[in-house]
């Protein structure tokens, strides 16, 4: 039997995630710290029988995996923070018209072309709120080359299975890092696929959680828009019950099945002293620190959220009741801070450790530090 | 033909939302009657796909079609993405010239350098119309719109020249004046392949007509007819020695390997490198 072992960089384990998950179709333009995913997608597709095409810009790129998704292929595009500003009509675009698709964000730091090709943790917000109007998202933070290989698997697979656009919301440090991973056995693997309409189904924006999706092309006369429309697709600009039915029904796919979807990892949360909530390349962080506490004798639990958004709330609000703080470590100026303040919602102090600038990780020793002076608060 | 036009069975139900006098209506029928000429019984093989503006709703949700209405200027990427995974559709892409010259310019020159296989109607009413008359990217130089109360200060853009230089396999302009031409050159397109530009002069008597001092339709249309130029004509003179004319006709017309063949060939040669 061939090794599952690999030793691969972030982004390729991204574009393999893509290409195990059925990805066909990808469209991106070039920008650090993502384009290896291009590159590499743009090797890989054609052997699959799919393509992968560089576009103009971001705003083609994104167009055209919305095309191509309605065509009927499983599609990708991926970039860093200024591309993806500039994509986020489009997400909302497939968000309204229900067009799955993966959208990956390798972030760097900005604000705007910030330092290119230094890591960043500063998109968490824009992951969540990018878009203009009532949105809600799947946000993905993976921590290790494995989880940018199955998380990419599991991006696709929430997107085909709740019709929405999904975001891989990687880092320059996990896309760049070279680690082992091993595959999954390709007989546990689970592939999910849109629902396609059974014959004389007509209702594909209907009123059920997640009506089925019809490919263009096939003569099936599907009206697709991005303007407020009734179940059949029909444009419906100024009916206040057809709008509030539908952008209901769309965030309420997200909204009402946190618990399906929502994803972490956690360790020792009803029972710590101190409590950690960190994703993407920060949390490697975390893991060290824990460990030298406790052998200090210091109880210190994290949730590592894998679904940034939908936030994993009901995990947090546990670790609140416990925890005499809890640290917010993050590459950033506070971001996931808010998110975590809200849901303790004043039952526990939160704090933030915050660092930006040259794509320097937090240190296990200042996540000590700040530990030590958190537990030696009154 | 053995059946007689009836432009019902391509069309929904649903009331086309153009003013009176519009030369989307124009267009609408010209393209139905084109495409019932080629014999098509109904509109299966094609996928349509529009962006935003006045012209974006000829076929969306009009059109009893497949058809995506994306953003705006978004039209061409959408079109895109949906004929490299289904190369076996015919795509036709309406749009206005905001749409498609203004916002999206950047699709409209690249899809026409890859000679990607799609149809695209661009019509050109030199106006944002829909969002009341505000001065285009091919407002002609003087006019009045609401955001050039003084008259634009801006050369228009020549949209099918652009087509050709970009690379484009056919690329023409007509007038909502010139229906038969219109439609012919329809029908060519619809016949042939690659990146097909087609620009019809239109008439927006609301947002750019009562500014421009035409008084109805009627009066816009006249002033098409009276200021046309075919295309070999105008090649013979020197365009700033003589007054600004819509110069209509067939700007290009050639064979060149679409996308979809380059793709074909390039993987193949891929192929058998690795074969070999």
């Amino acid at each position: 039997m061939a090794s599952r072992t690999r030793f691969w960089q972030g982004n390729e384990a991204c574009a393999e995630g893509a290409v195990t998950a059925g990805c066909r179709f990808f469209a991106g333009y070039p920008i650090t710290p993502s384009t290896e995913i291009a590159e590499h997608l743009s090797k890989r597709l054609p052997q699959v029988d799919g393509m992968a095409i560089q576009m103009e810009d971001e705003l083609a790129s994104i167009g055209a995996i919305i095309g191509a998704s309605w065509g009927g292929a499983k599609s990708m595009t991926a970039t860093s923070g200024p591309g993806f500003s500039l994509m986020q009509e489009g997400i909302g675009y497939a968000f309204m018209t229900e067009t799955p698709c993966a959208i990956v964000d390798v972030q760097r730091a900005g604000p705007s072309t910030g330092q290119a090709t230094k890591c960043g943790q500063g998109d968490i917000m824009q992951a969540r709120w990018g878009t203009h109007g009532d949105y809600s998202a799947i946000v993905l933070s993976p921590n290790s080359v494995q989880e940018m290989f199955e998380l990419t698997i599991k991006a696709f697979n929430l997107s085909e299975e709740y019709r929405t656009p999904v975001i891989l919301l990687a880092d320059e440090i996990i896309a760049h890092m070279r680690e082992q991973i091993i595959l999954p056995d390709p007989q546990a693997l689970k592939i999910v696929s849109r629902r396609r309409p059974k014959p004389g189904e007509k209702a594909f924006f209907g009123s059920e959680k997640v009506p089925p999706m019809p490919s263009i092309g096939d003569g099936l006369n599907v009206v697709v828009t991005g303007s407020t429309h009734d179940e059949y697709g029909i444009r419906a600009t100024a009916d206040p019950t057809v709008h509030k039915q539908l952008v209901e029904r769309l965030n309420g796919k997200i909204q009402n099945h946190v618990e399906e979807i929502e994803d972490f990892e956690s360790y020792n949360v009803d029972d710590c002293r101190i409590g950690i909530v960190s994703c993407g390349c920060t949390s490697r962080t975390v893991y060290d620190a824990v460990e030298s506490t406790r052998k200090n004798g210091l109880k210190v639990g994290y949730v590592r959220p894998r679904t940034v958004w939908p936030f994993p709330a009901a995990i947090v609000r546990r670790m609140a009741d416990t925890a005499k703080s809890i640290i917010v470590p993050e590459m950033n100026l506070k971001q996931l801070y808010y998110e975590v303040e809200r849901v303790a919602n004043g039952k526990t102090s939160v704090t933030s450790l915050n660092k930006i600038g040259g794509g320097e990780l937090i240190t296990p020793e200042e996540l000590v530090t700040k530990i030590a002076q958190v537990e030696n608060e009154k | 033909m053995t059946e007689t036009f009836d432009r019902r069975k391509y069309l929904r139900n649903i009331r086309m939302p153009f003013c009176a006098g519009c030369g989307a209506y124009t267009v609408t029928d010209v393209f139905l009657k084109a495409v019932h000429e080629l014999g098509y019984e109904n509109l299966k093989k094609f996928v349509f796909c529009s962006g935003i503006g006045c012209s974006a709703w000829i076929p969306s949700p009009h059109f009893l079609a497949d058809s995506i209405h994306t953003l705006h200027g978004r039209s061409i990427p959408v079109a895109t993405g949906i004929k490299l995974v289904r190369p076996e559709v015919n795509v036709v892409v309406f749009g206005g010239d905001g749409d498609i010259v203004g916002i999206g310019l950047s699709h409209f020159i690249h899809a026409a350098r890859r000679n990607l296989d799609i149809l695209v109607i661009m019509v050109n009413n030199m106006v944002y119309g829909m969002t009341g008359g505000q001065v285009a990217p091919t407002t002609p130089l003087g006019t009045r719109t609401t955001t050039t109360p003084y008259g634009s200060f801006e050369h228009p853009l020549d949209a099918a020249g652009l087509a050709v230089a970009a690379g484009a396999s056919y690329a023409a302009r007509w007038t909502t004046v010139n229906i038969n031409e219109l439609k012919e050159s329809m029908k060519e397109a619809l016949q042939t392949h690659g990146f097909r530009f087609i620009e019809v002069v239109s008439q927006c008597p609301t947002a750019y007509g009562r500014r421009a001092g035409f008084n109805d339709a009627g009066e816009m249309l006249k002033w098409f007819k009276e200021n046309t130029v075919p295309v070999e004509e105008a090649r013979k003179t020197d365009e700033t020695k003589r007054p600004p004319k819509i110069v209509i006709g067939e700007f290009v017309k050639r064979q060149r390997p679409t996308l979809a063949e380059t793709v074909k060939t390039t993987l193949e040669e891929a192929r058998r490198e690795v074969e070999d």
